[in-house]
């Protein structure tokens, strides 16, 4: 579904990601690990055209979508979400959630000014929309309440939430349980894992080893910005690149 | 050619004065994040505390520059604790803003306390020179030959002094020097004193030839703006280089193409710079 | 008696009830002195419901609002002068020539972001005064234009509408100013409305979850600008003559006096502002120079202690109290 080719990023001297290649496959997990600063988030902004490639190509479906604004990527169909929790603070719920299906929505300007029938229509599918998504991470109860309020989990879920309602095909996770305590953790496994039975193939960045030795199809390792090993869980776990490049590296199991 | 070079002379003079109001800003703007729309009126009040000092309390003109830089690096001070320090959190529109409102206030209260008459110094440097062929008064070699040093004693300062090595660490990288524990406010303190004072000065240099009126930091202040997003953000070189090339296109526009539209020759240019270039011609953050 | 309670308070019947009551002050107010702060009033609020759109929802420092009130003020009364168009078509090929350089200011400034955008389009609204000032064989130059024509009387089902008095104007410009109310209040409630926050709130989130920032903020400021022009058209033909001043960046800074300390980010706000501000203005007239440090101190205040403004404050304080309610 999605192919990374000989993906690069350099920021001047420092190879942020270097000739990184590797795919993602209609309805699976994939995890892409690896040690602090080894580029994983690089290679999620340089997928959702947040960064300009400095090389290589990013091909989602057989279509080429390198250098594409992030706009264009969201519509096609790649939904994110952002390390530090990314959600509309100021907003409700229910209002995060509209706002993000909106890009499936014709209306404009002069539909709103004018109340046209489209854009009463448009109103209402989002807000249908919103509370199907709202009812799907949990949040349907708290969909009033200010974004502000909810604890740092259910905002976590609600950014899940909010690129759910741009019915994507692919999801890509950065870091969903990235302060997120144990006892916290396995709803919001089973809400990924929920997604993924759906249809919907993620994309996971992860440091919790645990959740992603249970979930993922497949784990993708960098380091350095370079990819030292791809395969299932259980390879690997046990390729000796994987395990020098943690080395020192106190991880979660 | 004669009016080439003197049209680059006048160029020059004025560029010195484009230069150190810049200075000023871009020390407040690019190292502080201040954007301190009221810088401009800041250079006005310079002018008419210097006019002040000279005509009602019959100093010496160097003496009253002196005077006016001092009460000026007071009233920065004063407005930074007052007004800016506060915002400093908030967006950036909310800093613009609070500077238009000290706009309105010292504006307002100038034309108060002075009238909105030009006025005019008493005749000082007035002696003409012949320069290669271009006859100028000793004002404009003033200007510029206390820019220049101006301009040099601030490098120094930043290079030599602690006060001024804590400036350009916090320039270079803000983290890093807070971890070292680089007293922020203190910085403050000094970047509002040194940018005001040197505002002071560039308006009572200007101001024996080009005159004292309540308008008078209008335009130099949005060219100051325009000087330090061309130039960069926080970058000496950069306002300085700056300001004497917008003074330079003026002049020079002025003589060659039309007096009526020189003026609006740097804003032209900066919507154009841009629009090509969001984050300016050397930034990297866009504010 | 609880249907009639209901009805009361329902927010389109006392809409509706202000709506009458506002137009029966023509019939009331003998005072012209006070029909023209009314007037006054009418033309500045739509301004500032203007403003309020690309800096209050949109979350855009657009400093250029006095050069496009400025132009839309010059174009209509040169089209009406010059060329001998009506009122009617001059207001709207006014508005459509002030959006299109609107269009053409906000794309190269629009992808600037907070001071930059705030300072580029200040040093456009610098330019359009300096043209208004020395296109001498366009606007007049400094001289201004004078003799502007008002609108022609009307015929709309059998009766005449004459704009020659002032409840005439007044009654034109509450027109114009309920319909830029119901456009600000259509925007701001709808899905676009919703788009022009997000692009506040957060320009990255936005742009991920497939919305174009650029096109989202284009089409605020056009807006914006449109609704500035009709309000400069409206000062065009009630003042009968204009000069450069009016195109000037103290018009952009008085206008953001009004929707600052009104609210920002609020569609009452900009009005209660224009209200208060003209009001005092005028209470405080003779105190000239006086009035103007008043303005500034109150932007500062405002801007640090309570920079959601009057609404803004009310609502927040209201919020507050129904928390501590319930």
């Amino acid at each position: 579904m999605l192919e990374v080719r000989n993906l690069s990023k350099f920021f001047g001297g420092l190879r942020a990601v270097n000739d990184l290649s590797f795919r993602i496959e209609k309805g699976e997990i994939l995890s892409i690990i690896g040690p602090n600063g080894s580029g994983k988030s690089t290679v999620f902004n340089l997928i959702t055209g947040f960064y300009e490639p400095t090389y290589g190509q990013v091909l989602y479906t057989g279509e080429d979508i390198t250098g594409l604004k992030p706009h264009v990527i969201a519509r096609k169909g790649i939904a994110r979400t952002f390390q530090h929790t990314t959600i509309y603070l100021q907003n409700t719920v229910q209002g995060n959630l509209v706002i993000a299906h909106r890009l499936r929505t014709k209306s404009g300007i002069f539909g709103a000014i004018l109340r046209t029938a489209r854009s009463r229509r448009d109103e209402k599918i989002c807000l249908e929309k919103a509370d199907e998504v709202a009812e799907l991470i949990g949040l349907y109860g708290k969909r009033f309440l200010p974004a502000s309020v909810l604890s740092q989990e259910e905002q976590k879920r609600l950014a899940i939430g909010i690129a759910m309602a741009t019915d994507p095909q692919l999801l890509l996770l950065d870091e969903p349980m990235g302060g997120v305590t144990d006892r916290e953790m396995g709803p919001l496994v089973k809400l990924i894992q929920k997604i993924n039975e759906q249809g919907v193939t993620i994309g996971l960045i992860e440091h919790k080893m645990g959740v992603v030795m249970s979930i993922s199809n497949r784990v993708v390792v960098l380091n350095y910005g370079q990819k030292i090993a791809e395969g299932i869980p259980a390879e690997v776990s046990k390729s000796k690149e994987v395990i020098e490049a943690y080395l020192g590296e106190d991880y979660h199991a | 050619m004669d009016l080439l070079f003197q049209q680059t002379l006048n160029g020059i003079m004025v560029g010195s004065v484009y230069a150190l109001v810049a200075l000023g800003l871009t020390l407040e703007y690019g190292i502080l994040n201040i954007p301190n729309f009221a810088h401009g009126v800041l250079y006005t009040l310079g002018a008419y505390l210097t006019f002040l000092t000279v005509t009602a309390l019959g100093y010496n003109y160097w003496v009253a520059i002196g005077c006016a830089m001092l009460a000026l690096a007071i009233m920065g001070i004063i407005i930074d604790r007052l007004v800016f320090h506060p915002l400093v959190n908030a967006p950036h529109l909310n800093s613009f803003i609070a500077a238009i409102g000290l706009i309105y206030i010292f504006k307002a209260g100038m034309l108060i306390i002075w009238g909105p008459d030009f006025k005019r110094f008493p005749p000082i440097n007035e002696e003409v020179i012949n320069f290669l062929g271009a006859t100028i008064t000793t004002q404009r070699i003033i200007i510029v030959v206390v820019t220049a040093l101006l301009i040099v004693l601030l490098n120094l300062f930043i290079k030599k002094t602690m006060a001024g090595m804590s400036i350009e660490a916090l320039a270079q990288d803000r983290e890093g020097a807070l971890l070292a524990g680089i007293n922020v406010k203190k910085v403050e303190t000094i970047v509002f004193a040194v940018g005001s004072a040197m505002a002071a000065v560039a308006a009572a240099l200007i101001s024996p030839i080009f005159l004292v009126y309540n308008t008078m930091g209008d335009a130099v202040i949005l060219k100051a703006f325009v000087i330090i997003i061309l130039g960069g953000m926080g970058s000496i070189p950069g306002a300085v280089i700056g300001g004497y090339i917008i003074g330079l296109v003026e002049s020079l526009g002025g003589a060659y193409l039309s007096t009526d539209y020189n003026e609006i020759v740097a804003f032209a240019i900066l919507i154009g710079v841009l629009a090509v270039k969001p984050t300016g011609l050397f930034g990297t953050r866009s504010h | 008696m609880k249907a009639i309670k209901s009805i009361i308070t329902n927010k389109y019947f006392l809409g509706l009830v202000l709506i009458l009551l506002i137009c029966l002050v023509p019939v009331f107010i003998t005072s012209k002195y006070l029909m023209h702060i009314f007037i006054l009033m009418l033309i500045w609020s739509i301004a500032a419901l203007a403003l309020n759109l690309i800096m209050g929802y949109t979350g855009q420092a657009n400093l250029a609002h006095g050069g496009f009130f400025g132009i839309g003020a010059y174009a209509t009364a040169l089209l009406m002068l010059k060329l001998g168009f009506g009122f009617w078509p001059a207001l709207i090929i006014a508005a459509i020539i002030t959006s299109i350089i609107g269009f053409l200011i906000g794309l190269p400034t629009l992808r600037t972001k907070g001071s930059y955008f705030a300072i580029g389009t200040l040093c456009f609204n610098v330019i359009v005064f300096i043209a208004a000032e020395r296109w001498e064989s366009l606007t007049g130059g400094a001289r201004g234009v004078i003799g502007i024509p008002q609108p022609a009387p009307i015929s709309f089902l059998g009766v005449t509408f004459t704009f020659s008095s002032l409840a005439g104007m007044f009654y034109l410009c509450f027109f114009l100013f309920l319909i830029t109310l119901i456009i600000k209040y259509r925007i701001v409630h709808s899905l676009v409305g919703r788009s022009l926050i997000a692009v506040r709130e957060n320009e990255d989130l936005t742009s991920s979850i497939g919305l174009d920032t650029m096109r989202t903020k284009i089409i605020s400021f056009v807006t914006s600008v449109f609704l500035a022009s009709l309000a400069g058209s409206l000062y065009a033909v009630y003042i009968g003559f204009l000069d450069p001043e009016i195109a000037s960046h103290h018009v952009t800074f008085e206008v953001l006096l009004f929707v600052v300390l009104g609210g920002i980010g609020t569609i009452s706000g900009p009005i209660v502002g224009t209200i208060i501000v003209t009001l005092l203005g005028e209470i405080l007239h003779f105190l000239d120079a006086y009035r103007l440090v008043a303005y500034g101190l109150v932007l500062v205040l405002v801007i640090i202690f309570m920079p959601q403004g009057i609404v803004g404050g009310i609502r927040a304080l209201r919020q507050r109290m129904g928390e501590r309610n319930s």
